[in-house]
């Protein structure tokens, strides 16, 4: 790591990169304003925040994959204007994505100067192209990677090292990465905190997002806070604890337009059991759904809500573990067995998994119907037009194609198209993503209303305040697992705890928000 | 995932995986003996003279075509229009040499540049209009064909004696043109593996965001490709004048050029969808059809069951390699549960 060499003129702690008075809207909605962030040489920057905050487009600005509505960059004082991430990476400005850009059926090497192969006359100097990228994967301590071998081949902690390598190829001086750790082991973020204080011991300027506050306070010299898209904080780690940063990140109240559940709900007997259900992507998940209770999922991304809710509905099925529909054992093994056991699974992509988007109001609400109960069609069809009406969907008859309705329409749709299959179990995954407020208030009063007429069911949401308003009980998964089981009320701080991993002890906390 | 509990030693983990390219040849050797069983069986060898002059032979015109298939496919277009750009140069060649020796050369290259321009075609049609390859590759067949159909009824033109030796001569039981055919795969070859654009087109093939992202004009590989592949194409209408001593505007169709080099491709373990493949799978590939077609005539299998065989061993090769292309691919992004699965054996 001594043996570094230091990136020409950066002096540690000095500037290298600024963004000032960034602004940035999408269709209107404002998702950054008047974000400004400065990037020390040598220095590890933490960005912090709630899914949504503003991170990601703050990332994505610096990159060069999108432009700033407002507001400048400043590369070493200069102001930059980055219209392609190419234009970015070789002005020294890199950026390491959650989704990697790598060629998997390419080598190390191959994608490492992927569109700057060094040649010789006509020729790629393949050889020269393996010994620069085993040169910089020894000077970062890594050289148990062989240039050589496919990306194909290399673990998730390897492709990250990659993608690394493949910055410090083109001399970044400043090198941005969004949530690295998120798929790697305990040893494998080992190994990438001794690549980050080697990149900073050679006067590299890092901008670290992460969710894991540990890792926060492990790695970084200053910590900025984004809220809803603003800026909520910038400074030194040392003036922080992590108490005071979640505190930071949420610091908001619960929305008070969640309604209350319906006189005469009650929580009846369990309709929905599963125990030391496993697969591929979620492990030792044991729960329970009750008639009448509405269970929230909380999670960071990628900690396996969707994938629970993908596993009871037979989608992806668990292959460990017992699954128990109104005491009696299924075997859930796709999804036509759930529809059929009258489990319902509103989907997180609602255009490319809930909706023939080219296809008429009514022939979407039939689509279940008609292709797993064809004997009910003639009976669902008599009651849409209530259901529809019910739910207020706006739309010009059941005719309308759905791809020309609002977000919130297309969604109620999704759910008349489940309603009509009358459901025991109902599993909402991100039921109210990008739908405007009147709509939200329609999910949640149904939820309300099915929850009365006995139905269980599983909401999984990103939003923290709708998991806390609406659910009897939360479920808070992490890495796969449900980590923690809190009671209805918790507050928003004790739920990213536990998604990030930082709940220390689940019972105790439990204990305190209970009381 | 049991690929997932060995996460310690990430040096030692690793295995040499057999490549497909290896796996094409292995099958090779397979078809080859087997072949050699039930020819031996008739009372003749497989490896006669004969019998090799055959099965070489048979891989000639194909292999040309398939070798320009490999660079289009790899590059994740597709190229349909070979068999009418097959027709076209047999005829052009053909009309142009008239039986002259002094025409060959201009005969050769008039129907090399005609194909490059239907190339080109292809390739700005593919890159600037964003038409998937299958339908623009379609269209300008289609094209070429009308054209074919119009300006010629029939056999046209002739080739002299001294151009026939190309289909005709070889080196003991070797044709000419295979040799020729080896050595335009052994320039495809380097072409790939050695020159930028080789591997830019392997980059766009695989990722076509991330080769953008990495900087590369992404048209320009899918253009070089196109053109490549039809002048290859070319090559083959060339051969077969030379065999028939006529230029015809079927000859093409009639080989089934466009389908059987999509298949020999596929067959010598490049992915359809593009990013994966080599030269010497698709080699393979059109050997094992070439075995296959020569065992099958010296055996007297009757037409409709020679198909039979040709498609399911199509159907079968690409139904393994889908199911290692999955398992490769789920190991490859396994995200979280690789990490619990991880912790659980760590435990």
């Amino acid at each position: 790591m001594s043996a570094a060499t230091a990136v020409a003129g950066a002096r540690t702690g000095e500037v290298v990169l600024e963004a000032v008075d960034v602004s940035k809207s999408f269709f209107g909605v404002t998702v950054l304003h008047g974000m400004s962030i400065s990037l020390r040489a040598g220095t590890v920057h933490g960005l912090v925040g709630e899914n949504g905050a503003g991170k990601s487009t703050l990332m994505k600005i610096i990159a060069g994959v999108q432009g700033a509505d407002t507001g400048r960059i400043l590369l070493e004082g200069r102001e930059v204007h980055f219209h392609h991430p190419v234009q970015a990476m070789e002005a020294g400005v890199a950026t390491v994505f959650q989704e990697f850009n790598l060629l998997p059926d390419r080598t190390v090497a191959e994608n490492v100067f992927l569109g700057r192969e060094p040649r010789r006359g006509p020729f790629v100097n393949t050889r020269a192209m393996v010994q620069r990228t085993r040169d910089l994967l020894t000077g970062l301590g890594v050289d148990f990677i062989d240039p050589s071998a496919k990306v194909s081949s290399l673990s998730v902690a390897e492709q990250q090292i990659v993608e690394i390598v493949k910055a410090l190829s083109v001399d970044a001086k400043v090198i941005s990465m969004d949530e690295p750790t998120a798929a790697l082991a305990d040893h494998e973020v080992e190994l990438l905190y001794g690549i980050i204080r080697s990149l900073t011991a050679r006067g590299v300027a890092i901008l670290y997002v992460s969710h894991r506050l540990k890792e926060i306070f492990d790695l970084c010299d200053d910590i900025t806070v984004l809220k809803d898209g603003s800026l909520v904080s910038t400074g030194p780690a040392s003036s922080l604890n992590p108490d005071e940063l979640v505190r930071r990140m949420v610091g908001r109240s619960i929305s008070t337009f969640f309604p209350p559940a319906l006189a005469g709900t009650e929580v009846g007997q369990t309709r929905l059991k599963v125990t030391g259900g496993g697969n591929g992507y979620v492990t030792d998940v044991d729960l329970a759904l009750r008639a009448g209770e509405i269970v929230g999922v909380a999670g960071l991304q990628g900690s396996g809500r969707t994938e629970l809710a993908e596993a009871i509905f037979g989608a992806v099925p668990f292959t460990r573990g017992e699954l128990q529909l109104d005491g009696r054992p299924v075997r859930v093994d796709r999804p036509r067995t759930a529809v059929r056991s009258g489990i319902a699974l509103i989907t997180e992509d609602r255009k490319a998994q809930g909706l023939a988007l080219g296809q008429s109001v009514l022939d979407n609400a039939l689509l279940v119907i008609r292709g797993v109960l064809p004997r009910r069609t003639a009976a669902a069809r008599a009651e849409v037009p209530g259901i529809l009406e019910s739910l207020e969907v706006s739309s010009q008859g059941t005719g309308q194609e759905v791809q020309f309705l609002s977000g919130g329409n297309q969604q109620k749709v999704v759910l008349a198209k489940w309603l009509v299959t009358e459901p025991g179990v109902v599993l909402l995954d991100e039921p109210t993503r990008g739908i405007d407020v009147g709509a939200k208030v329609a999910v949640y009063d149904l939820m309300r209303e099915l929850a009365a007429r006995g139905v269980a069911i599983l909401m999984i949401s990103s939003e923290l305040p709708e998991v806390i308003g609406m659910s009897d009980r939360i479920l808070v998964m992490h890495d796969g697992r449900i980590a923690a089981e809190l009671p209805a009320g918790s507050s928003e701080e004790t739920v990213l705890a536990a998604a990030t991993g930082t709940l220390t002890d689940p019972t105790t906390s439990t204990e305190e928000e209970a009381s | 995932m049991s690929t997932a509990l060995a996460p310690a030693a990430p040096a030692t983990r690793r295995r040499r995986r057999l490549d497909s390219t290896a796996i094409v040849w292995i099958a090779f050797v397979a078809v080859l003996a087997i072949g050699a069983v039930l020819v031996a069986t008739t009372g003749r060898s497989i490896f006669s003279d004969g019998s090799i002059r055959d099965i070489l032979t048979g891989m000639s015109v194909l292999g040309f075509v398939a070798i320009g298939q490999t660079l289009v496919i790899l590059a994740g277009s597709l190229d349909l229009s070979v068999p009418y750009v097959v027709s076209l140069s047999s005829l052009l060649a053909a009309s142009t040499m008239n039986g002259q020796v002094g025409n060959i050369v201009p005969g050769v290259l008039l129907a090399l540049a005609v194909a490059a321009v239907i190339g080109l075609a292809n390739g700005l049609v593919v890159t600037g209009l964003k038409v998937n390859g299958f339908i623009a590759t379609l269209g300008i067949g289609l094209i070429v064909k009308g054209y074919l159909d119009t300006a010629y009824r029939g056999a046209t033109g002739s080739v002299p004696a001294e151009f026939r030796l190309f289909g005709v001569a070889g080196v003991g039981p070797v044709p000419i043109s295979t040799i020729i055919m080896l050595a335009v795969a052994v320039l495809a070859f380097f072409f790939l593996t050695r020159t930028r654009t080789g591997h830019h087109i392997y980059a766009v093939g695989g990722g076509a965001d991330v080769a953008r992202l990495s900087g590369i004009r992404t048209s320009r590989p899918i253009i070089v490709a196109h053109v490549l592949c039809s002048m290859s194409a070319a090559i083959a209408g060339l051969l077969l004048a030379s065999r028939l001593g006529v230029g015809n505007p079927t000859v093409g169709t009639q080989g089934g050029y466009d389908l059987l080099s999509i298949a020999a491709v596929v067959l010598g373990g490049t992915l359809l969808a593009g990013g994966r493949g080599s030269i010497w799978g698709t080699i393979g590939g059109v050997a094992i059809f070439a075995v296959l077609d020569s065992v099958m005539s010296t055996m007297q299998v009757n037409p409709f069951l020679k198909d039979v065989v040709r498609g399911v061993v199509i159907v079968v090769a690409v139904a393994i390699y889908t199911g290692r292309v999955v398992q490769q691919r789920r190991a490859r992004f396994p995200g979280k549960p690789e990490t619990a699965a991880k912790k659980e054996a760590g435990r």
